[in-house]
């Protein structure tokens, strides 16, 4: 087709046509974004600076400025204890996760026989982990490492700490088999990101008299970095969408209660969401790939 | 003995060019298999004690191995559960969203790859923030919209989600196939233009089939995601529609409707033996998934965009 061709009428350039097409295969998308996505979350903010009642006809609300947040923040002790607990357990357990799951994927990029049967045990809890499933679990005592916790030497330990240590500490104990079943994306990730590692790399630094060691750190740690950015973020967002996560629970639970309702609900969540885009946007200062050229 | 035999012996044990060495592999399984033990530990855990009767749940001698093999929680468990009709409807529940979610992410997938339009990186940018945004910024106004058209409760509370490409993430598995079908040749496209077909004709004849590992990927992942989801099952559909995971976080008022604890003798009061037999029957599906699709379910994490670059 000549392009300085006159275009006749009801003819398009190609680069119109096609975007038009495009759209047609995403306007689902963007229908489906706006209906149950944008526009709810707009509401949820206008319901946070709002006194909402829920009545059989409809719901009524009476504006109340920023009282729901100023209660959350600085009234409701019980919302902001959670809040800290939750980003304690979140910065404690995303690094346990990433060099956990780094770990066990550099022992399954070996070659060894039975290498199957270990990825399939590593990865089966993110099949079977549901809310329900993980409380019946922890209620019962079936994911602290032993009773470890219940040593008295270990408790007489963790006596003498600082509250401020003790807290992160008493988590690890108890909860540590629950870490590492937060960890099977995690280690197939990282597992499939070795695997693209230029094998030549390594023989090269043989060649110039490398160790296993020193190859460890200057390229495979090096070509992981991008790879360690996704698995945090994607670990954090995990973490704080899990159902059985503390300051979600006691959202959920406010959103019924009489005093406060769906308007306060509302607003924590918005607050409980700025929390966690701060710790992702942390996450991503800490780790994002350094911009100066590595090999310089 | 001579130098070169000290240096076989220090191969066997200690590794060389070729293998890894007795030392170096005796250590490595231990590790794996001490860590793979800690993993299993509350799911063995799980299953013995679920076979344990009421007297050695009691007796202190018995930790790993029962007495008998007592099925008694097991019964009581399923009738709890109302194991058949809840498992039914959990499986409704994660299949038909599922389904949907993964077609129509197909399609938003295909879209993004393939065509340039204005504002397609702002799209994807919002993807990834639908990814972070906790659902409960959003679920409180969609509930009250559903409880006015009168779909609370009801499975369509969650499809009509799930057709907007809005389901339980979903942005994942729109991530998934616009990386698939990034890397599918320009060619075919063309060749299938040549011949005359449409936009629609192509995704169908050259995208879908191409595309069929993202597929089986993002239906095993929607149904194993959609099983485990529990906030948004509560909040659409709690009344109406009852899940496994649903029924087990009632298990205890559920099971003094069945069995009142003021009325019923000793052994048959709720014990943690018919509680972790309930929560076994709950993963019992899943787990047979698993090691039916088990291949699928590893090498897809490996292969697809789950990787995210």
């Amino acid at each position: 087709m000549n392009p300085t061709r006159q275009l006749r009428r009801g003819e398009m350039r190609h680069g119109t046509r096609e975007a038009l097409h495009g759209y047609g295969f995403v306007l689902i998308w963007i229908v489906g974004f706006s209906i149950f996505t944008l526009a709810p979350l707009v509401q949820t903010f206008i319901y946070s600076l709002n006194q909402v009642t829920v009545e059989a006809t409809g719901v009524s609300t009476k504006f109340v400025e920023w009282a729901n947040y100023s209660r959350a923040l600085f009234t409701d002790p019980t919302f902001v204890e959670l809040l800290i607990g939750y980003t304690i357990e979140t910065l404690v357990s995303l690094p346990i996760i990433l060099i956990f799951s780094l770990i066990i994927a550099l022992f399954l990029n070996l070659e060894f026989k039975g290498k199957g049967l270990f990825r399939t045990i590593f990865f089966l809890p993110v099949v079977i982990t549901s809310g329900p499933v993980i409380k019946e679990l922890t209620e019962q005592g079936a994911t602290s490492t032993a009773g470890l916790a219940q040593v008295q030497a270990v408790a007489d330990f963790l006596a003498e700490l600082p509250v401020s240590v003790r807290t992160p500490v008493e988590y690890l104990l108890t909860s540590f088999v629950l870490i590492l079943w937060f960890s099977g994306v995690q280690i197939l990730i990282y597992l499939s990101s070795l695997q693209k590692i230029d094998k030549s790399l390594y023989e090269a630094a043989a060649i110039d008299g490398a160790s296993a060691w020193e190859s460890f750190w200057k390229i495979t740690l090096p070509s992981l970095t991008p790879t360690t950015l996704v698995i945090a973020i994607y670990t954090i967002i995990t973490l704080s969408h899990f159902s059985e996560n503390k300051v979600l629970k006691y959202i959920y639970g406010q959103t019924y209660a009489v005093e406060g309702g769906i308007g306060y609900a509302s607003a924590m969540s918005f607050v409980y969401f700025l929390v966690l885009a701060t710790i992702l946007a942390l996450a991503f200062l800490l780790l994002r790939p350094s911009a100066s050229p590595r090999s310089a | 003995m001579n130098r070169d035999q000290l240096a076989h012996w220090k191969g066997v044990l200690f590794g060389n060019r070729t293998s890894y060495g007795v030392v170096f592999t005796a250590i490595l399984y231990a590790l794996l298999i001490a860590i793979g033990f800690v993993y299993l530990y509350p799911l063995l855990f799980m299953f013995v004690t679920s076979l344990k009767s009421p007297d050695d749940l009691l007796n202190p001698m018995v930790q790993w191995v029962p007495t008998e093999l007592f099925l008694g929680n097991y019964e009581k468990a399923f009738k709890v559960l109302d194991y058949l009709a809840t498992l039914a409807s959990s499986a409704l529940v994660s299949v038909v969203p599922s389904l949907i979610q993964t077609l129509v992410c197909s399609v938003v997938g295909y879209g993004l790859a393939r065509y340039q339009f204005p504002g397609k990186t702002l799209m994807i940018g919002l993807i990834l923030a639908t990814f972070v945004i906790p659902a409960q910024s959003t679920v409180i106004p969609q509930m009250l919209t559903y409880r006015d058209l009168g779909l609370l409760g009801s499975l369509w509370s969650l499809i009509l989600p799930a057709l907007g490409a809005q389901g339980f993430n979903s942005a994942i598995f729109i991530l998934i196939f616009y990386q698939t079908f990034l890397s599918l040749p320009k060619v075919l496209e063309e060749a299938a233009r040549l011949d005359g077909a449409s936009d629609l004709e192509i995704f169908i004849r050259v995208g879908l089939p191409a595309a069929a590992p993202a597929f089986i990927v993002s239906i095993i992942f929607s149904i194993v995601w959609y099983w485990n989801e529990t906030y948004l099952t509560v909040v659409f559909l709690e009344g109406g529609v009852q899940t496994l995971p649903m029924q087990l976080s009632k298990f205890v008022q559920a099971y003094e409707n069945l069995y009142p604890p003021g009325v019923v003798n000793v052994l048959d009061r709720l014990n943690e033996a018919v509680k972790l037999a309930g929560t076994f029957l709950n993963i019992l599906p899943l787990l047979a998934m698993y090691f039916v699709l088990q291949r699928w379910f590893v090498e897809s994490v490996e292969r697809s965009g789950i990787t995210g670059e």
